[in-house]
């Protein structure tokens, strides 16, 4: 096993940090999903606990698709998040198209502009946008939080994506210009595909934080019919009582479409990460 | 008639002059290669004839119609890139047929064309394939294709050889040359490599720092150099530069002399030197000399020679082939 490139205590120092790593970061969704099937009981009982026959429970699940309506929240969140996942990733590649492809006058400045919603925190504004959305009537409305999802995951797209589209070759384009093609041609058709692995890794980033965003949806909208799961499971939070196995169930359940969106981006997210490394 | 004529382009970015006005008049029919070190501007004047970019002033005629205001699309040219650009969605027979049916052909017309390049180009077994699938050559010809079924009035190359490795560029050169006889087209083909602007050209373009230094066909060039720039660029390896003072050659600054226009002997010559490096070519050897009267230079001696390092020899110029510059660097006699 000894090689020139590997050695066998190297390679097992390494894989003993990554397994380390990996258990820490999964204990929690693994201890969230086991309570989930278990016994108020059991919960407290022995937390760590597989489930037994005897502890074995989806009074959870039960509760939650009983109370509440738990299948209108996922809708709301799934509508949500596809909708300014959407959104992000349209206006975000053409607004880094635009920077990275064409010179104007202010070019520089409006990148830098567009970049600073990195760094401020999108939160920093809630009491205007709550007197904006007041004052436009979308309170209690999905596109409110479309809106503001949408502004909170563009800095980083386009900052992200304008860096991949100049590595774009320019003889594409201009092959693209000379055969006349329009610019929204040349856009969609030749440099989105090719910048496909980032717009993954947008993706995945823009995802997680507005589908487990509890924030924006409390504020802007609270209403029965638009809340979304995160802010469902919420109910089973009481000031002195918490029924934990309907929140443990409602956040098992929660996990499973960031999951499948998850591993429908996760290929493309790794040939975005190593893109240019390997070659 | 006319194939294209620039008069005063001019362009700058920002403060920086990357060209002082070009005028140029290119003939129907004529195979014109710019040439110049890189960051003379050659590809920029390309992608002004092209519609590319904008000149900051000037005007550009294709074909006897100022063409200034429209899109590349609409100028009536066609361009081989570089890096081949071609559409990586599309099969070899759909990168060939975009421009056209962008332009509004009849599918009969399109695949008739297609057809017929795809001919010349020995293309038809690699139709159905997509870019990912061909070589590096392949690629190229595609490329050419794809311009040759636009049947432009003219075909802009911008170093279409300069990816290629050394026996595919000779090849895809022949290649070029056929096409231009066969089609007696006119092209433009920007390079910064004189063994290919020597070999393909009617006329050749040298630039130098955003202007023209000379144009003239490659013999009139390797002759009659209009300056020390264009002595030193064409030509391989460099023209000597020596000092006329030293030589005692009057009225001149500089005297050039190629490295294949002088002859050495072990016994006796004009100029005594020594060997300070050798390189055998087999066909030809170069020999690097060192002389304590006017310091280095450079002989390239036909066929196989041998002369070891540290050796005296004897140089003698063929004085029919000397160049005479002035103060500026200009052409005197010669």
């Amino acid at each position: 096993m000894q090689t020139a490139r590997a050695s066998l205590p190297r390679a097992a120092a390494a894989h003993a940090v990554l397994l380390a790593y990996t258990l820490i970061a999964l204990f929690p969704v693994f201890v969230i999903v086991i309570n989930a099937f278990k016994e108020r009981r059991a919960i407290f009982n022995s937390p760590l606990a597989l489930p037994g026959p005897e502890t074995f429970s989806t009074i959870g699940f039960e509760t939650v698709m009983s109370q509440g309506n738990f299948l209108l929240y996922f809708q709301n969140s799934f509508i949500v998040t596809l909708v300014s996942l959407f959104c992000v990733l349209l206006f975000g590649a053409m607004a880094a198209f635009a920077l990275s492809e064409y010179k104007f006058r202010g070019n520089l400045l409006m990148g830098l502009y567009l970049a600073l919603g990195i760094m401020i925190p999108i939160r920093l504004g809630t009491v205007a946008i709550l007197q904006l959305m007041v004052a436009t009537g979308l309170v209690n409305t999905l596109t409110a939080l479309i809106l503001v999802y949408t502004a909170q995951g563009l800095p980083l797209a386009i900052f992200i994506l304008s860096e991949f589209m100049r590595t774009v070759s320019d003889d594409l384009k201009n092959a693209g210009r000379v055969d006349g093609l329009s610019e929204y041609r040349i856009f969609f058709t030749l440099v989105l595909p090719l910048v496909r692995p980032a717009m993954a890794t947008v993706a995945v980033f823009t995802m997680i934080p507005i589908w487990n965003d509890l924030w924006f949806p409390l504020i802007l909208a609270p209403a029965e019919s638009t809340k979304t799961v995160t802010l469902g499971a919420q109910v089973f939070i009481g000031q002195f009582v918490t029924n934990w196995n309907a929140v443990l169930a409602a956040l098992t359940l929660a996990i499973i479409p960031v999951l499948v969106l998850y591993l429908i981006f996760s290929r493309q997210l790794i040939r975005g990460i190593t893109a240019g490394a390997v070659k | 008639m006319e194939a294209l004529k620039l008069s005063s382009i001019k362009k700058s970015f920002g403060p920086f002059d990357v060209l002082h006005g070009i005028d140029l008049t290119v003939e129907d029919g004529e195979f014109v290669i710019f040439v110049g070190p890189s960051g003379c501007g050659k590809s920029t004047l390309l992608r002004i004839i092209a519609g590319l970019e904008d000149a900051t002033s000037g005007a550009v005629e294709i074909g006897g119609e100022r063409v200034d205001t429209l899109p590349p699309a609409k100028r009536g040219i066609a361009m081989v890139f570089q890096t081949y650009a071609l559409y990586p969605h599309l099969t070899v027979k759909g990168n060939m047929s975009l421009g056209l049916k962008q332009a509004g052909s009849a599918q009969s017309e399109i695949a008739e064309r297609v057809a017929t390049a795809s001919k010349m180009l020995s293309l038809d077994p690699l139709l159905e394939r997509r870019p990912a699938e061909l070589s590096g050559g392949q690629r190229q010809r595609v490329a050419i294709g794809r311009a040759l079924v636009r049947k432009p009035k003219l075909f802009l190359f911008d170093e279409p050889l300069s990816n290629l490795d050394a026996a595919l560029r000779v090849n895809t050169r022949l290649e070029i040359a056929r096409l231009h006889r066969e089609l007696s087209a006119t092209m433009i083909y920007v390079t910064h490599d004189q063994v290919e602007a020597m070999t393909l050209a009617d006329r050749i373009v040298v630039m130098n720092a955003g202007r023209i230094e000379q144009i003239g066909s490659p013999m009139e060039l390797y002759n009659k150099p209009a300056n020390m720039f264009v002595a030193g660029f064409i030509g391989s390896p460099q023209m000597n530069f020596l000092d006329a003072d030293a030589l005692h050659v009057t009225g001149a600054k500089t005297l050039g002399i190629r490295p294949e226009h002088m002859s050495i002997d072990a016994v006796a010559g004009d100029l005594a030197c020594e060997v300070v490096h050798i390189e055998q070519l087999g066909a030809d050897t170069n020999l690097y000399l060192k002389s304590e009267k006017i310091g280095l230079l450079t002989a390239r001696l036909f066929g196989e020679h041998y002369h070891a390092v540290g050796a005296r020899v004897f140089v003698t110029f063929d004085k029919s082939k000397q160049h005479l510059f002035g103060d500026e660097g200009q052409r005197i006699a010669g």
